[in-house]
């Protein structure tokens, strides 16, 4: 139960930020009014593919209340750059991934539906949109065949004509010849062909941007739904060129879920931002959902075949994996990224798989850019593994929980080197399975298919042990993988007269409570009352960098930081209490808010050193400066690899292939927990999605390359009544190589979750696959198909 | 057109266009941004509001149907400073992370205990099925239903 009186690490605080949004007063970017604001709406393509002819303005331009109509081409007259990708990935042979054109709006070749052309800016929202529906009626285009489907897409005609073809790059990681040899003296070869359906974020906040052009002082002003504000500032100024990073101030306010959509930089505020200087006119534009359907960078979306290499006994000898990732239209900014180095690097698993080669094909197609959704790379390749485990299972009359108990890897293999280029710190496998399998009642499972049986239920249970890498990342490795920026986190700590403390962060908070966590982690380390303790984060202007909030990486990263910036926050603190109280700086102790001379009676309150800090008498000015702020940057060493068993227990009805999930267990150790209510609830959110994917969700283009699931009502988006109540534990291995032993918790759910529940439903129907989502008319088919075959 | 809207017990003569929905006259005329818009299909219940009594999702309805009518949003259901059980209960069990949804939630919620107290986890679900949320996986929410639903129909001292 959640307590208001121990607030330390460990402890279930309830969250600061939550007052203002269960009354209403939470600030969101469409929140914020601007005087003189205006409204804009964006001119997108209707087309896959099709080449501009000749756009004219002026009938739109003329429309009532319209202020401006500004277009692809009046941004490349103005000089902008294209949006660029963050991450440099080589193909197989060495050669640079291929970089199609990205310019915010359009002005030659329109490559996916929504794909923008055009901003209008108007005295209403209305108009504004009445103008852009205007032009996308008026522009000639000449329509050129779309290339939609990933299957055939490499070999098909190049969508963007500078490229030699739709393959971006043709990437590789592990040791080919070890797998061949490994497949050649197998006793039994598993090989599963899978799709990893595309799927569609929907934080429920749409995307929005405000900019407010200062003509005073030449300032732009950004408001926007950003999970790391500074990497917008950084690409608006470096790569856009918008405005120089010193003109630029980008906050991300309150935002309402982000699961990867919203670390990009997309046209929409780029285009905003520029509207609002050339007009010097505040500029607003939110999403509707329609949009946020159509151009929010989509997630997943593979075809992988697969094989796993076993002996007689069962132990894994090889693995390997051959993938065509579908990178849609244009490449997002951490696109290339996430199906290969957060992809290809995981398929070790929780197994010591002696070989591993793994092999993806970035494909572009005419669809919205796919790039990091919740897991991000991870979810896709747990799902290769443990599809693969759960039919070997099948195949060789296994129990699939022996089985990956059989090839783990064991406590004491740790540091473990993985045939795919990752060392894992710590972990214990076998202590989550065993607790899970405990949670579940495995013993008892056939009694309880038995008495399902009679009622005429068919009842599976699947497993999932699933492994992440986290805390993105240590910056010169993965550098040297490509990446264009350095992955560390900062934090700043400053320390007011009175005591209490400001925490400034670089990590972004938009659902996950940093605002509590963090003041959690500070408040303990300096003995300083939690409600003392204020977060600040999401504003270029309040803090000097830093790199936001994906892949898991706050607590280990971000909280790393404010580990460091304590650190040296005490240190100063005990120059300035050995100054107060007239003994030297080996001699103070620092515990529980309280600076004491060793062996004696005398002490300093924080707050009393605090104070002193600022009355440059009480400080030993030949020594420290007065004051009492420090930054700190934290790299991490290594990552962070959360790992656990995620089991799901279904009931399927044959007559209609309706599933119902009777149990859904996840124990999960992402090391050291600093407030587990928060903790739980990532679970219970990531778990949701993994489900959402495994049950429901699907981006779906039909042949001409229309969206034909771009609302709620034909999307489906799981709700309350879709699911169970979970069943959630943890294990412990602390991290080994960050302060605090953390490891992240917020994409486990989502990665373990979809394997966990196929599983279930295969194990249940006896049927070897069936492609997400498991719509109910598919497993209703594929149990016809197997009575046929039988 | 002109229309009257007693809005959080306060009354307002308004003069909106006729076809302004409920939901932009309580954000932009009104600077109500407690009440959210997270689709164009009716479909999120991110921006239910009670008109007289009713939870409505307030992005289908004209703001002329309401006119004469009592609206009451996320700002007015606190008592002044002591909050509504349903918003004390949403916070004790975590039944909220972005808190972008947790407006609609609320506002449903506590329509749904109003019009049948006793509600089982299964009731719950069922009843929050308007109610989109993307962050919780919605069992924090189901506890938090069912805790202020006791608070609710609790005496008014506790
Ligand atoms: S805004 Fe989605 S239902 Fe009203
Ligand atoms: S709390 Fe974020 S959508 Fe519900």
């Amino acid at each position: 139960m959640a307590t208001e009186e121990h607030t330390g690490i460990g402890a279930s605080v309830l969250r600061k930020e939550d007052r203002r949004f269960i009354t209403g007063v939470g600030r969101y970017t469409d929140d914020i009014q601007i005087s003189g604001q205006t409204y804009a709406a964006f001119a997108r393509s209707l087309w896959a593919r099709a080449r501009i002819e000749k756009l004219d303005t002026q009938a739109a331009a003329a429309m009532p209340g319209v202020i401006g109509v500004l277009t692809g081409t009046d941004m490349a007259a103005d000089g902008l750059g294209g949006l660029p990708c963050g991450w440099l990935v080589k193909s197989k042979d060495g050669s640079d991934m291929q970089q199609p054109e990205h310019p915010p709006l359009a002005h030659a070749q329109l490559n996916f539906v929504g794909d923008a052309f055009a901003i209008v800016i108007a005295d209403t929202e209305k108009q504004a949109q009445n103008a852009a529906r205007a032009l996308e009626q008026s522009i000639e285009v000449t329509e050129l065949t779309p290339i939609v489907s990933l299957e055939g897409a490499a070999d098909s005609a190049p969508i963007h004509e500078a490229l030699s073809s739709n393959v971006c790059y043709d990437w590789e990681i592990g040791d080919k010849a070890a797998t061949q040899a490994g497949f050649a003296i197998a006793d039994h070869v598993i090989e599963v062909e899978l799709s990893n359906n595309r799927l569609i974020p929907n934080a429920m906040e749409p995307r929005a941007a405000i900019a407010e052009y200062s003509t005073g002082t030449d300032d732009i002003t950004i408001y926007t739904t950003s999970q790391n504000p500074h990497l917008v500032r950084l690409i608006l100024a470096a790569f856009v060129q918008l405005a120089p990073e010193h003109k630029l101030r980008v906050i991300a306010p309150d935002v309402g879920g982000g699961f990867g959509s919203k670390i990009f930089v997309y046209s929409e505020e780029v285009s905003v931002a520029w509207a609002a200087k050339k007009l010097r006119r505040p500029v607003r534009w939110t999403a509707t959902r329609s949009e946020a359907f159509l151009t929010d960078a989509h997630g997943r979306d593979h075809l992988t075949k697969a094989r796993l290499a076993l002996d007689s006994k069962g132990k894994f000898l090889a693995m390997h994996v051959a993938t065509k990732a579908n990178l849609g239209a244009y490449l997002s900014t951490f696109a290339s990224s996430v199906p290969t180095y957060l992809y290809g690097t995981l398929m070790a698993g929780q197994y010591a798989t002696p070989a591993i080669y793994v092999e993806v094909q970035g494909i572009f197609t005419n669809t919205c850019p796919v790039d990091a959704y919740r897991g991000a790379g991870r979810p896709e390749a747990t799902f290769v593994v443990e599809r693969l485990v759960e039919v070997a299972a099948h195949q060789l009359r296994a129990d699939p929980a022996e089985l990956r108990r059989l090839n783990f890897i064991k406590p004491e293999q740790f540091p473990y080197e993985t045939p795919v280029a990752l060392v894992y710190d710590t972990g214990n496998y076998e202590a989550s399975l065993g607790k899970a399998l405990r949670h579940a009642d495995y013993e008892g499972f056939k009694v309880r298919k038995e008495e399902a049986a009679h009622r005429g239920k068919l009842r599976g249970i699947g497993f999932s042990c699933y492994i992440e890498a986290c805390g993105l990342a240590p910056s010169q490795l993965a550098m040297n993988l490509g990446a264009g920026v350095g992955l560390w986190e900062s934090a700043e700590i400053r320390v007011n007269p009175t005591g209490s403390v400001a925490v400034f962060t670089g990590s972004h908070s938009h659902g996950q409570g940093h605002e509590t966590t963090f003041a959690q982690v500070v408040s303990n380390t300096l003995g300083v009352p939690f409600d003392q303790v204020e977060v600040v984060h999401g504003d270029t202007g309040r803090l000097d960098f830093g790199l936001g909030t994906y892949g898991s990486r706050s607590i280990a990263v971000g909280g790393s930081a404010l580990i460091r910036a304590s650190e040296k926050i005490i240190a100063k603190g005990k120059r300035i209490a050995a100054h107060l109280l007239n003994a030297s700086v080996d001699e103070i102790d620092f515990s529980d808010g309280v600076f004491s001379v060793q062996a004696s009676n005398q002490s300093a309150t924080f707050a009393e050193v605090a104070f002193a800090a600022y009355i440059p008498n009480n400080v030993p000015t030949d020594e420290v400066e007065p004051g009492l702020a420090e930054k700190a940057f934290y790299d991490p060493e290594n990552f962070t690899y959360p790992a656990g068993t995620h089991i799901c227990e279904v009931e399927v009805d044959p007559e209609t292939g309706k599933i119902d999930i009777v149990q859904f267990i996840a124990v999960d150790d992402f090391g050291e927990v600093i407030n587990p209510m928060i903790v739980e609830g990532q679970v219970h959110g990531g778990l949701t999605q993994g489900i959402g994917q495994a049950l429901f969700e699907h981006g779906v283009y039909d042949e001409s390359g229309q969206l034909v699931t771009g609302s709620y009502m034909d999307y489906c988006m799981p709700r309350a009544d879709d699911l169970p109540s979970y069943v959630v534990d943890t294990t412990v291995t602390p991290c080994t190589h960050n302060p605090l032993g953390v490891k992240g918790c917020g994409e486990a759910g989502a990665i373990g979750a979809p394997a966990a529940v196929v599983n279930a439903v295969t194990h249940a129907t006896g049927t070897k696959d069936i492609s997400m989502p498991l719509h109910s008319e598919k497993v209703w088919r594929s149990l016809q198909r197997k009575r046929r075959a039988a | 057109m002109q229309i009257q809207l007693t809005v959080n017990n306060t009354v307002h003569r308004l003069d909106v266009p006729d076809s302004a929905l409920l939901v932009e006259v309580l954000r932009g005329q009104l600077g109500l941004t407690g009440t959210h818009i997270g689709c164009d299909t009716s479909q999120c219940g991110a921006c239910v509001v009670h008109v007289d009594g009713r939870s409505v999702k307030s992005c289908t309805m004209l703001a002329a149907q309401a006119d004469g009518q009592e609206v009451i949003t996320i700002e007015g259901l606190a008592a002044g400073e002591a909050l509504h059980p349903m918003q004390d209960a949403f916070r004790n069990c975590h039944g909220l992370q972005c808190g972008f949804c947790t407006p609609g939630m609320i506002m449903s919620a506590v329509e749904l205990v109003q019009r049948s107290p006793g509600l089982t986890e299964a009731e719950v679900r069922k009843g929050l099925e308007g109610n989109i949320c993307r962050c919780t996986g919605y069992q924090n929410i189901v506890k938090a239903v069912l805790e202020g639903a006791s608070g609710m129909n609790a005496p008014a001292a506790s």
